[in-house]
């Protein structure tokens, strides 16, 4: 691995970042929206994980904080998954244009 | 080129190859494998760059935890074989002109810095040391966030089954 410079996995993050946000702006199914999140996040760990190694590599902070994102999504996903079957069961559908009742 | 190298430049191609499917696949059942290919393919990237507890707990919790839990909710919310529309052109021009720039800008500024390492110390992300960090009591540890953690993703979880629990029709 020491082959390889710490700008190439931060390109790699990156274009992954910005795939994630790609599908965040152009999906409108909640399930799909929520999955563009997931990259988006995975793209933020690998950051941490990589200045960490590569930049400071005395103590493992940056580790530990990948691991209380990796938690923080866990919650973030089964809190939104349950709000999309909510949303479903009021509304038989779970793409976002149709979620305006809050709208009229 | 040696075999690290390699193999990371391999798997770096399979993680956005498929980051790629899922964000344009139709059918959300396979945008969720494709997601679940992706994450895989990060934790291998973690095993290559030496972080085996990373690697461990990406694949717990995403690919074993995560992952499960949306093709659950795929099943439970989506008719199967049904594929989504495809989005508006307008928006989808808008959105890759926003991506493209942002990610053309970000790529051309890491390709003109210049990292400077803060020791030439060997990484040692054991295990023993990444338990000493989260739950000792020295006061550079991280015991604190930890259990802070530990209690939102409590109130998270029982938040969820609060929300998606069947309201029980009204006796009477």
């Amino acid at each position: 691995m020491s082959g390889v410079p710490l700008t190439h996995i931060i390109i790699v993050s990156s274009l992954l970042f910005f795939i994630g946000a790609y599908g965040f702006l152009t999906r409108r199914n909640l399930i799909a929206m929520l999955m563009s999140v997931e990259l988006m996040l995975n793209s933020v760990n690998i950051n941490f994980i990589a200045f960490n190694k590569y930049l400071f590599p005395d103590n493992l902070d940056g580790l530990v904080y990948t691991i209380f994102i990796i938690a923080i999504a866990a919650a973030e996903a089964a809190v939104a998954i349950a709000i999309i079957i909510n949303l479903f069961r009021n509304t038989r559908s779970i793409d976002a244009e149709d979620a305006d009742q809050l709208k009229n | 080129m040696e075999t690290s190298a390699l193999s990371f430049y391999l798997i770096s191609a399979f993680i956005l190859i498929t980051g790629l499917l899922t964000v344009f696949t139709k059918k959300l059942f396979r945008a969720a494998i494709w997601l679940l290919s992706s994450l895989i393919g990060i934790a291998a990237l973690y095993f290559v760059m030496e972080v085996d507890f990373a690697a461990a707990v990406q694949i717990i919790v995403y690919v074993g935890g995560i992952v499960v839990l949306i093709i659950f909710s795929i099943f439970l919310t989506n008719n199967e074989g049904v594929s989504m529309p495809a989005p508006l052109s307008k928006r989808k021009i808008f959105s890759a002109i926003a991506v493209l720039c942002g990610a053309g800008y970000t790529v051309m500024l890491l390709d003109q810095h210049v990292w400077m390492a803060h020791s030439a110390n060997a990484y040692d992300p054991s295990v023993k040391k990444i338990g000493y960090l989260l739950v000792s009591n020295s006061p550079d540890s991280y015991v604190l966030p930890f259990e802070v953690v530990s209690i939102l993703l409590l109130a998270a979880m029982i938040g969820a089954i609060v929300i998606a629990i069947k309201a029980r029709p009204e006796e009477k």
